[in-house]
């Protein structure tokens, strides 16, 4: 899932200082799934927000919706109704919402409540780590299934660096070698070799580097 | 605010600490009135949003109340419990409420004893730190009206 | 022979081989590079010069290696992967090769986390494997890495690190096998005080004939002090160092510490000369440039062939 974090409370009330009635729109998919902006979070960050100005003798009103994602048209579509009610919107959604929010609805302003950090799976309840950075030309058939991009800290494509200590990264003894754990795979399945063959250097392109990407289907282009 | 009183909502779970409320009255042991108790079936039912709602809407203080480390009879819901109150005093903290008026407490179902010092002194607490600044002044005469 | 290089002429010559260290100053101050340079002439054949190293901003390493080649000596350019996308560094070696620097040495550098821009983006365009790949395809084929023709390829004599001592330990070899494949023509290793453990990556290393296939340079770093040597020991990552070198440390007094550090130094370099395979010594001693002549010559490397440059 994309995951994201809220923003402190501090820059929250600030951003929305000059407002008396602002929508606050979760998302049911990945901010849900990482506990930083589904229906719960908004209800407690409502609460957070208006506890915050009534202490400084304002009030704020927070009309409160989530929808099922923030990525797709027809759901931010499901905003109108309530959209002329408000000066302002915080989505608590990754960025990607944040921006369709805006550019549906060019008049109003729209704030993140969030920051949005990266593409990670769970861990264990509560632990959720970086896994890929979307570089466009997965290599993970190569590297017995671990990312070496978006894991190793240096996204060495020939590594361990002579970092590598007790198969923990030399950045922080948390970080787990991405390159010992290819290794351990390698291992696992008898793959060794495959060690040894050197992989070129990769073409940037097919990532950010090369501009930001759109991938159009035309079977469902309509 | 000379004549302040505290509204302090106090969560418990029904297998622990209302028991124990229900021991201090059988024991005619006194606690203050500011105490509102409002029964869980365990600790770990009370989510972060029921506790930001209570002071939203005028309460100065929060307290969960649950079983001792180990007897919780759904297993870890006083665990669960004490993890979210620390995450709300965090927040509270942050919008400077304060994160000294929510606190969770453990005890077991034959304290009836603790439950009415434990009222007592949250009570005295939360006199002595004033009212939740949160409160406007329609919302201060409303709770004056329960 | 594939370039001017002296070091690739010494190691022809059959002779073990010198080189030495200098970090540049973190500041516009050509005087430091060219003094700590001096102190080295006649005692190595070529010196390495740090490039942004613990990922601290000092004078560049390419710059730094100009001044070392005005002073008659040969300079070793050091290049990190963290700081320049391929675009700059094969400008910069264009560059380096037309001011006479023919010998490289190609690293990934450490992370910014340990320097003093911890804030700056990692570049790491290409790691130090490619890297080594992309110089050598520049010298053999003339090609830059995109695949255009070069005018004037640059002869480079391409080194790279080993750390015989990082974790896994049983991938280093293997790892050493992928520099050389990517065509690395001389290795510097990690500063060695377990020689027993270097002397069984080394018995690995020959079993697989590597050590005919690139020049092994063992790297030594004299100890100043115990507190260096407990420090080296327990906060450098990759870094080994048995008991016995800090009980000898730590078994004299302070005064005397330093005369220690260079007898183990000394030692290790007899020791090593033995190991078949071990085709030159490494010098590492940072801010301590001063005593590497004493080394040289205590370890009876001295005279340095005399090579014309």
């Amino acid at each position: 899932m994309i995951t994201a974090e809220r923003k402190p409370m501090e820059e929250l009330i600030e951003c929305l200082r000059p407002y008396h009635r602002i929508l606050l729109v979760g998302c049911n998919e990945c901010v849900t799934v990482c506990s930083a902006g589904g229906r719960k979070e908004v209800g407690i960050l409502s609460s957070a927000l208006q506890m915050a100005f009534m202490k400084e003798g304002k009030t704020l009103e927070v009309k409160e919706m989530t929808l099922e994602r923030q990525c797709d048209p027809e759901y931010i579509e499901e905003l109108v109704n309530q959209i002329d009610q408000v000066e302002a919107v915080m989505s608590m959604a990754c960025g990607c919402g944040v921006q369709e929010i805006a550019r549906r609805f060019k008049a109003k302003p729209v704030f993140p409540a969030v920051n949005t950090e990266f593409m990670g799976a769970s861990e264990r309840p509560g632990v959720w780590a970086e896994r890929c950075q979307g570089c466009g030309d997965c290599v993970l058939g190569l590297t017995g299934g671990v990312c070496p991009i978006a894991r190793c800290s240096k996204r060495l494509l020939n590594g361990p660096c002579g970092g590598s200590t007790n198969g923990k990264c030399e950045v922080d003894p948390d970080i787990e070698c991405a390159w010992q754990l290819i290794w351990d795979r390698l291992k696992a399945l008898g793959l060794e070799e495959r060690y040894e063959e050197n992989i070129a250097a990769k073409d940037w392109r097919t990532s950010r580097g090369g501009g930001p990407r759109k991938i159009i289907r035309e079977d469902l282009v309509k | 605010m000379e004549n302040f009183e505290p509204v302090i909502v106090a969560f418990c779970c029904h297998y622990c600490a209302y028991t124990a409320a229900d021991m201090a009255g059988s024991q005619r042991l006194c606690y203050p009135p500011n105490v509102k108790i409002v029964r869980v079936p365990c600790s770990g039912k009370v989510d972060a949003i029921h506790i930001m709602k209570a002071l939203e809407k005028g309460a100065d203080a929060v307290y969960v109340a649950g079983c001792l480390e180990g007897d919780c009879h759904f297993k870890n819901g006083n665990i669960d419990a004490a993890k979210r109150v620390a995450y709300i005093k965090k927040l509270l903290d942050e919008i400077g409420i304060g994160g000294e008026r929510v606190e969770m407490i453990l005890m077991s179902a034959g304290m009836g004893e603790r439950f009415a010092q434990t009222a007592a002194d949250m009570t005295e607490k939360i006199r002595k730190l004033g009212p939740n600044p949160a409160k406007s002044t329609s919302m201060d005469m409303a709770s004056n009206n329960l | 022979m594939k370039t001017e290089s002296v070091l690739e002429k010494v190691f022809a010559s059959g002779e073990l081989a010198v080189t030495s260290e200098c970090g540049p100053p973190r500041g516009a101050v050509p005087d430091k590079i060219i003094e700590k340079a001096k102190m080295l002439k006649g005692y190595v054949d070529a010196v390495n010069v740090t490039d942004n190293q613990t990922a601290m901003v000092r004078m560049s390493s390419f710059a730094a290696c100009v001044f070392i080649k005005q002073l008659g000596m040969s300079p070793i350019l050091q290049m990190v992967t963290r700081d320049r996308n391929r675009l700059a560094m094969q400008a910069d070696i264009l560059g380096a090769y037309s001011h006479g620097i023919d010998t490289m040495l190609c690293l990934s550098g450490d992370h910014p986390h340990f320097g003093d821009h911890p804030m700056a983006a990692n570049v790491h365009d290409i790691d130090s494997v490619q890297f080594v790949q992309m110089i050598r395809d520049m010298r053999d084929k003339g090609k830059f890495q995109g695949g255009d023709d070069i005018l004037n390829p640059p002869k480079m004599f391409i080194g790279a690190a080993a750390n015989p001592f990082a974790d896994p330990f049983e991938l280093r070899v293997a790892r050493l096998a992928k520099k050389i494949k990517a065509g690395t023509d001389f290795i510097q290793t990690q500063c060695i005080y377990n020689i027993d453990k270097f002397e069984k990556w080394m018995e690995d290393v020959r079993d697989r004939g590597l050590h005919e296939k690139v020049n092994i340079m063992a790297g030594i770093t004299p100890m100043k002090t115990v507190g260096m040597a407990k420090y080296m020991k327990n906060r450098v990552p990759g870094m080994d160092v048995p008991d016995e070198i800090i009980k000898r440390m730590a078994g004299v007094p302070k005064e005397k510490q330093p005369e220690e550090g260079i007898k183990i130094s000394v030692e290790a370099i007899e020791r090593l000369k033995a190991v078949e395979g071990v085709k030159g010594f490494h010098v590492m001693a940072i801010e301590w440039e001063q005593k590497v002549p004493e080394i040289v010559e205590r370890a009876g490397l001295l005279p340095r062939p005399a090579i014309d440059l």
